[in-house]
């Protein structure tokens, strides 16, 4: 649908200074053409948006992302900051709606790949700020929802993102630069902190494979020596990819398999683990084994630790049973070569799991760690409340 | 006697190089004078000047002393170590300890060995001095308990976790060679919190080192070795029966040889059966306590019953165990277990356990509503074979892996479990993964019943899976997805390990019920000492 109003776009953009009705892009304000050319950025625009629509949509089967979180991250980011560079907006009203619409887009693409979410969010954080910033009005007073404003002034916001300011479009491209380069040292932050939690001669153990977590132990075995179980976590089994490049780097890897989690937990001292998300309650979205292997943390009192950097932390909450869980192929399970009692069994290959906050110790992040209460405080930080619904 | 037995010896000695080099079982008087030899030996080295009176003495005792001298050993064993496993090995220590002097523990077993004889020699010396009287008798007689009694209390562990101790290796090498059954090589390298636990590939089945056609190990038992070290047969139950159909062919096939006794001879003929047996696949709790009851039936055959009886008799208790230890046992467990079985019920079944597919089927043929998730695991994967046989009977079932079971979980109001063995301390030993199973079931409050029938009770304790586990071929966990094998070279990365447990131990507070037979029906998990108690008296 967006297409054709972007066709119409191209149309009107050697048109000056005509106002058109029912176009979302243009309301009443009169309409400042920039001095970018023509058609031509904008369908390369919209060819990107394409683009990386497809690739989410391609990338997310389940098995295994064919990219990790973090690039997936920063290509949206990217994305983002092109779009507030080449599309039409006056206001920040505009960029915000334009934003929201492609927001939606990628998020329908892709569900489970919560990332893309969570850097639109961001960026409309960002340009929230920015107008306030550019307004003048102190930023404690707009961020803060005091009960106060709330019942004197009643809903503040709306009326106000119509200014325009000239600088805004400079000020939110300066700051989602900021963003992409805190993006980009997310995990160097995360494996800074890893000589404070790992002692030597430890027995961790983790699932799956985190790059986040196997850049953390790596950092840590330049100084200390310990030992790394690796559950192998089935039917991806991508814990043998983890077991390998841990090993190469001279760290003791043992590779166990899924049913030995407990069986192995008493000898283990920490567990350190990534995830898919975290989301708002504290608790994680994490790839499927993670809350066998939580409960059994809890049961033998090991801490469990989460590494995920900060663009994971998600507002959605985990009640929302239809779009929590996630589904790949059953072959994966019960491959068509059994033969007759496929027709007669149901198999299922769940992806991910649901981890509750009470069985985790501690979060460690690129900004330090936090215990998992203090996550809704991180994500007051991080997005605006009425972003949280796109 | 003795010095005639030493100038011939090293003519003996040839002819029994020769013998074993060609494979052939060693003839009686072979073994006897091998073992004369190593008493000579022993004696030599270890009695000096103060025994030297009693020495004349004792030469006149050898050959009539082994075959009552094999009668304490015996006896002992059988007060000394529950469990079968130990069994082969005692008896076999205080005839092998003469050749290593280097064994410590042996040095000093041998030396209270000799020391009882050095005793028991001087009160017949005495006894014969002092004719008449009786009560010397009975003071010989109570010096021979006291050292019964106090042996249970010294309690041998099982060659099989202790493979990290040299001087146990080469005991059981010695053996081995003794009872020519070749040895099995540990293959790759071993997680350092197992280096006490044998690892085998299945690659290189034992079978390949035995000379076809064998001569010593009976064909039955060869072909079950093989059937149990590439995992054809597995399962409590059925590695319990198979085994026991073999020493039925054995016994049929059996005859006694002249000057022998068929109660000592038949258990001397199959302990080197169960060593070979013990190499291709430790044995289990369930096979252990079977072996142990055919030895007890076999050493209570009268010495004037006649060979065909004896053997008809033997093979009838062997068909009575079988059916009453297992097959009652399911239908008598079955029973139980339907009256917890209602309409509408989600059942949650792990891996293939005979029994609960018993009772599921039974269940289901008594018009009982409910359908069955079945979890399964890696690299066994003997969840399917549950899920064929269900789905044969026309049950409606679900199939995940063992990953998934906290998101199958919330819908079930069941989980039913076999096990391998309940031990002493209440601990249920079982497939590896089933105590992950009881504990994400706790989690959510959903009742653990575990199924498991009487003749596997064990005395064994154990409070984790590290000290005595087995560990199956690691190679087993290599898979290949989407063309990537990545732990393909994993021997060649030196940090690098994997780990295949067979077993685990799911501790008593996960376990709800336990049902089980002989008339208890449903008993919780801490009873178990308590039956074994009541069936020790009653037997």
């Amino acid at each position: 649908c967006g297409h054709g109003k972007d066709v119409n776009l191209s149309q009107k953009g050697q048109i000056i200074g005509l106002s058109l009705s029912a176009q979302p892009y243009f309301d009443s304000t009169p309409c400042f053409i920039s001095t970018m050319p023509g058609p031509y950025k904008e369908t390369d625009l919209t060819e990107r948006v394409e683009a990386f629509l497809s690739d989410l949509k391609r990338g997310g089967s389940g098995t295994g992302p064919l990219r990790g979180s973090a690039e997936t991250a920063r290509e949206t980011t990217a994305l983002l900051r092109r779009i507030t560079a080449q599309a039409r907006w006056s206001s920040a009203g505009d960029l915000m709606e334009i934003i929201r619409k492609e927001g939606r887009r990628m998020i329908a693409a892709q569900p489970s790949e919560t990332t893309v979410g969570n850097m639109v969010r961001r960026v409309l954080k960002i340009i929230r700020e920015e107008y306030a910033r550019s307004r003048g009005s102190s930023e404690e007073a707009d961020q803060q929802e005091s009960l106060h404003k709330l019942l004197t002034s009643g809903g503040l916001s709306e009326e106000n993102f119509r200014q325009h300011f000239v600088a805004l479009k400079a000020n939110v491209i300066e700051v989602i630069n900021e963003l992409l380069t805190e993006l980009e040292g997310t995990t160097d932050n995360i494996s800074m902190q890893a000589l404070e939690h790992i002692h030597s001669n430890e027995v961790i153990m983790t699932i799956g494979r985190s790059r986040t977590v196997e850049a953390f132990l790596k950092d840590a075995a330049r100084k200390r020596k310990f030992h790394v179980i690796v559950a192998e976590c089935a039917p991806f089994c991508q814990g043998h990819e983890m077991a390998t490049s841990l090993s190469k780097d001279g760290i003791e890897t043992t590779v166990i398999t899924d049913a030995a989690i407990f069986a192995v937990m008493s000898r283990v001292n920490k567990v350190i683990i990534g995830t898919q998300t975290v989301l708002a309650n504290g608790g994680l979205r994490a790839v499927n084994g993670t809350h066998t292997l939580a409960l059994a943390a809890k049961h033998h009192s090991t801490p469990l630790i989460v590494c995920a950097p900060m663009f994971k932390l998600s507002p959605q909450f985990p009640n929302e049973e239809d779009t929590f869980h996630k589904f790949v192929s059953p072959h994966e399970v019960l491959p068509f070569t059994e033969g007759e009692i496929l027709s007669k069994v149901n198999a299922h290959c769940p992806v991910f799991d649901y981890v509750p906050p009470e069985l985790i110790t501690l979060f460690i992040s690129n900004i330090g760690g936090h215990a998992p209460s203090y996550i809704y405080r991180l994500m007051s930080e991080l997005y605006h409340p009425e972003d949280h619904e796109l | 006697m003795a010095d005639s037995g030493v100038t011939e010896g090293p003519d003996k000695k040839e002819e029994i190089d020769r013998a074993k080099s060609e494979g052939k079982e060693l003839t009686k008087e072979e073994k006897q004078r091998l073992r004369k030899e190593k008493k000579q030996q022993k004696k030599n080295k270890e009695k000096k000047d103060d025994k030297a009176s009693q020495e004349s003495e004792k030469e006149k005792k050898p050959l009539s002393s082994p075959p009552p001298a094999s009668q304490p050993p015996p006896q002992s064993t059988t007060q000394k170590a529950p469990s079968a496993v130990p069994a082969p090995a005692p008896v076999s220590v205080p005839a092998s300890e003469a050749p290593v002097p280097a064994d410590k523990p042996a040095k000093s077993k041998a030396e209270l060995k000799a020391e009882r004889r050095a005793r028991q020699e001087a009160e017949r010396a005495s006894k014969q001095g002092k004719k008449g009287e009786t009560g010397q008798q009975a003071a010989t007689s109570k010096q021979k308990a006291p050292p019964n009694e106090l042996q249970p209390v010294v309690k041998r562990l099982p060659e099989h976790i202790q493979v990290d101790n040299p001087d146990v290796l080469k005991k059981l090498a010695k053996k081995l060679e003794r009872q020519q059954i070749p040895l099995r090589m540990d293959y790759g390298y071993k997680v350092s919190l197992f280096s006490h636990l044998h690892q085998y590939s299945r690659k290189a089945p034992l079978t390949q080192q035995v000379s076809i056609p064998s001569t010593v190990i009976h064909p039955a038992v060869v072909r079950l070795g093989l059937q149990y070290s590439q995992g054809i047969v597995t399962g409590s139950n059925a590695r319990s029966v198979a085994l026991l159909h073999a020493f039925k062919q054995v016994i049929r096939d059996y005859t006694t040889p002249p000057n022998e006794e068929l109660s000592r001879d038949l258990v001397n003929k199959l302990k080197p059966y169960i060593s070979f047996l013990n190499q291709c696949r430790p044995l289990s709790a369930s096979m252990g306590n079977a072996i142990k009851y055919i030895k007890k039936e076999i050493s209570n055959i009268p010495s004037q019953c006649k060979e065909e009886e004896a053997k008809s008799k033997l093979l009838n208790c062997i068909e009575c165990y079988i059916n009453e230890k297992i097959i009652l046992a399911a239908k008598a467990i079955a029973k139980s277990a339907i009256e917890k079985i209602s309409d509408g019920d989600v059942i949650l079944i792990y891996g293939c356990s005979s029994l609960v597919n018993h009772i599921l089927c039974e269940a289901f043929e008594k018009s009982r509503k409910f359908r069955v998730i079945v979890v399964d695991s890696r690299p066994r994967l003997e969840g399917r074979e549950a899920l064929r046989r269900l789905v044969q009977k026309g049950i409606s079932c679900t199939y995940v892996l063992i990953s998934a079971v906290s998101y199958v979980l919330p819908e079930v109001s069941k989980v039913f479990l076999g096990a391998h063995a309940l031990l002493a301390n209440g601990y249920v030993m079982s497939r590896v993964g089933t105590s992950q199973i009881a504990l994400v079931a706790k989690a959510f409050n959903v009742p653990v019943l575990v199924c498991c029938e009487t003749y596997k009770f064990c005395e064994r304790v154990q409070t984790d899976s590290f000290v005595s586990n087995e560990l199956d071929d690691p190679d087993d966990l290599i898979v290949t997805r989407k063309g990537k094998t990545h732990l393909k070279d994993w021997q060649e990365v030196p940090s690098l390990g994997l780990l295949n447990l067979v077993y685990d131990v799911t501790p008593p507070d996960f376990v709800d019920l336990v049902i089980t037979d002989l008339g208890l029906g449903m008993i919780p998990c801490t009873s178990v000492p308590v039956v074994l108690r009541v069936k020790n008296v009653d037997q």
